[in-house]
């Protein structure tokens, strides 16, 4: 029985290749748009996800500003506010902070060797490479005697060391000048992989006391980094340095806070929101040209069942029955929906892939929960688009039909 | 076989009522050739409609080998057509761009006979029907006039159906090939099928042994020869 069916509805759609085949365009465009689509935005996600990941983990980070006088807002870490003290502080009262990092940063213009660039200058301590995840390819990071002694020592993130120096040349002993002043490098951190936004590794690290003396010029830090021990302990590390430091600020109302508090949760959490939104827009403007394709569908088989319906009213004559007339217009409309879903999601594989290739910053990602809602929806729209027209064909009388010029 | 006692076809349309068979009665035996003739709008199709299945009377009853067809379910009738009935249409109704072999064995589709079965009854009745064997692979659209006909004719036995029900079988033929055809139905009738044979031209309608005459919904004689009587 089965197998009659798939035969008849076989010949059926082969008999006119041209029409099933513009029919299944449609499907396979919408099948194919949203699968893209979804990659696009779940490669999106993931790339946002591994590249705040990259910054470090379980991470709290400390800006100065944000207090809010009069209604005025400062925007975050203009103001100065936070110390190096205020870090000291930090570690030594907060038994769950496992690292504190204090940090200056700013941009300043480098040259080496007649290289010159325009990088992120990081003024820290020895803890940062424990709180930003900062390995060292060659080299050491500096240590706490460097940092002590204010020495004019730097460590160049891969790119930046790419940038002056060129790939695979190691620089360790060489002579940097970072806003004309003359820095020796010791080091060369990993790579982080964070690309796009916030690239971790066009970077130079230099000691905190050296960037206070010979680069900004003051005692102030533009932001505290700190590890929590664990991700459970981060909302009570959190609360307690606010607590810490508005004492230490004397401020009584939390809302007058000269600083600002952020976990790696919130941004991560907020960034995926983001993202989410993002791939809900795309893939419902991809969900439109399925159900376009969809209506396409119909309207095919509807003119299939006008067209045919001399076959229709002779099928009935010689004793098919009604339920094997409706299905198997229906199976003929699910055949062309889950043929366009296949290709539909072959194509889709290729396009994504190619988005990967040529758009570095993006990794698309086509996962197995989206290949199967396309199948799942593409039959769905076989069937419920299919219903009408083959319930029709069922319904025609044989006289009229058999009449029917 | 058929016994069928004041079958009455009323169509409705809107408020106007239309009668187009208004008490016909006849028995038909098995074995029989009979011709219906009539002039269009005396309701030979509606009668023809009713016989075959396609349609159920108004009023009266239309028995088959004892059964009441008349009061049958559409699944029912379907089942009756499938079994019981072999039509043979005038415009052929052939499956377009199809074989010919496909055509005869498309009633069998869904039977859940094999695929070898099938095809051995299809030669079988194409042979029967008297079509030349080199034509079964051919598309429908390649054929003749007469030689769509002969697979309509072979489609329509393909169930070992009790009846063959033909509608204006010549209609869309010349009067050489009309006369083909006609002599296969009655080669049919001498093997023991019992055929029906609707018509409104008397030279098609002398084939057979017993003629109807059908007027304005109503039997105007109904006569059986004794002499097969060929205009040829």
């Amino acid at each position: 029985m089965l197998a009659d069916l798939l035969k008849e509805v076989f010949w059926s759609l082969s008999g006119n290749k041209v029409r099933s085949g513009l029919t299944i365009l449609g499907i396979v465009i919408g099948i194919a748009s949203v699968i893209v689509m979804v990659a696009i935005g779940q490669g999106a996600k993931a790339s946002v996800t591994s590249s705040i990941e990259s910054i470090g983990s379980n991470l709290i980070m400390i800006m100065p500003g944000s207090q809010r006088v009069g209604g005025v807002s400062q925007g975050g870490g203009s103001s100065e506010t936070l110390t190096e003290e205020d870090a000291d502080a930090i570690k030594n009262q907060i038994s769950n902070a496992k690292a504190v990092a204090p940090a200056v940063t700013g941009r300043y213009q480098i040259t080496a060797k007649g290289n010159n660039a325009n990088t992120q200058v990081v003024g820290t301590v020895a803890d940062y490479a424990v709180v930003r995840n900062v390995s060292m390819s060659s080299g050491s990071f500096f240590s706490e005697s460097q940092i002590r002694s204010s020495a004019k020592v730097a460590i160049l993130g891969p790119d930046t060391r790419d940038e002056l120096f060129g790939e695979n040349v190691s620089p360790v002993g060489q002579n940097i000048r970072i806003n004309k002043i003359e820095f020796l490098v010791i080091g060369v951190a990993k790579s982080k992989g964070g690309s796009g936004f916030n690239n971790q590794d066009d970077i130079i690290y230099v000691p905190l006391t050296s960037a206070q003396h010979y680069l900004s010029g003051n005692d102030y830090v533009n932001n505290i980094s700190v590890t929590a021990a664990d991700q459970d302990s981060m909302a009570s590390v959190q609360s307690q340095i606010t607590k810490l430091l508005l004492s230490r600020h004397k401020i009584t109302d939390s809302a007058q806070a000269d600083f600002s508090i952020m976990n790696q949760n919130d941004i991560i959490s907020t960034a995926s929101s983001v993202t989410g939104t993002f791939t809900i827009l795309l893939s419902s403007i991809a969900g439109i040209s399925l159900l376009v394709g969809g209506i396409g569908i119909m309207n095919m088989m509807l003119t299939t069942v006008t067209e045919r319906t001399r076959e229709i009213g002779l099928r009935k004559a010689v004793g098919i029955k009604k339920m094997y007339i409706n299905l198997q217009f229906l199976a003929e409309a699910v055949a062309l929906t889950f043929l366009g879903g296949m290709l539909g999601i072959i194509l889709g594989w290729l396009a994504s892939l190619l988005v990967t290739k040529f758009v570095s910053s993006l990794t698309t990602e086509v996962s197995l929960s989206s290949i199967l809602l396309a199948f799942g929806v593409s039959t769905a729209i076989g069937i419920i688009f299919g219903f009408y027209p083959a319930r029709r064909a069922a319904n025609l009388s044989p006289i009229e039909a058999l009449r029917y010029e | 076989m058929i016994e069928c006692d004041n079958l009455t076809k009323i169509y409705k349309n809107g408020d106007v009522e239309t009668a187009a068979l208004k008490g016909v009665s006849f028995k038909i035996e098995k074995g029989e050739f009979v011709s219906i003739i009539g002039p269009s709008g005396s309701g030979k199709s509606t009668l023809m409609h009713i016989l075959g299945a396609l349609d159920t009377p108004t009023a009266g009853s239309y028995v088959f080998d004892g059964k009441d067809i008349s009061r049958f379910s559409d699944d029912e009738l379907s089942d009756f057509r499938r079994d019981k009935i072999g039509f043979v249409f005038q415009s052929f109704n052939l499956l377009p761009r199809t074989t010919v072999m496909r055509n005869v064995m498309l009633p069998l589709v869904y039977s859940g006979k094999t695929m070898e079965d099938r095809e051995k009854k299809a030669r079988a009745c194409l042979l029967q029907a008297g079509m030349e064997e080199n034509k079964f692979g051919n598309l429908s659209n390649q054929l003749s006039g007469g030689q769509m006909q002969r697979v309509a004719i072979a489609r329509s036995l393909i169930n070992n159906p009790s009846i063959i029900l033909a509608d204006e079988p010549t209609g869309n033929l010349d009067t050489k090939t009309s006369r083909t055809v006609m002599e296969a139905f009655a080669e049919l009738n001498r093997q023991g099928h019992t055929v029906i044979l609707i018509t409104h031209e008397m030279d098609v309608a002398g084939y057979a042994k017993r003629i109807i005459h059908v007027r304005d919904g109503m039997i105007e004689s109904d006569v059986t020869h004794n002499n097969i009587t060929h205009n040829t």
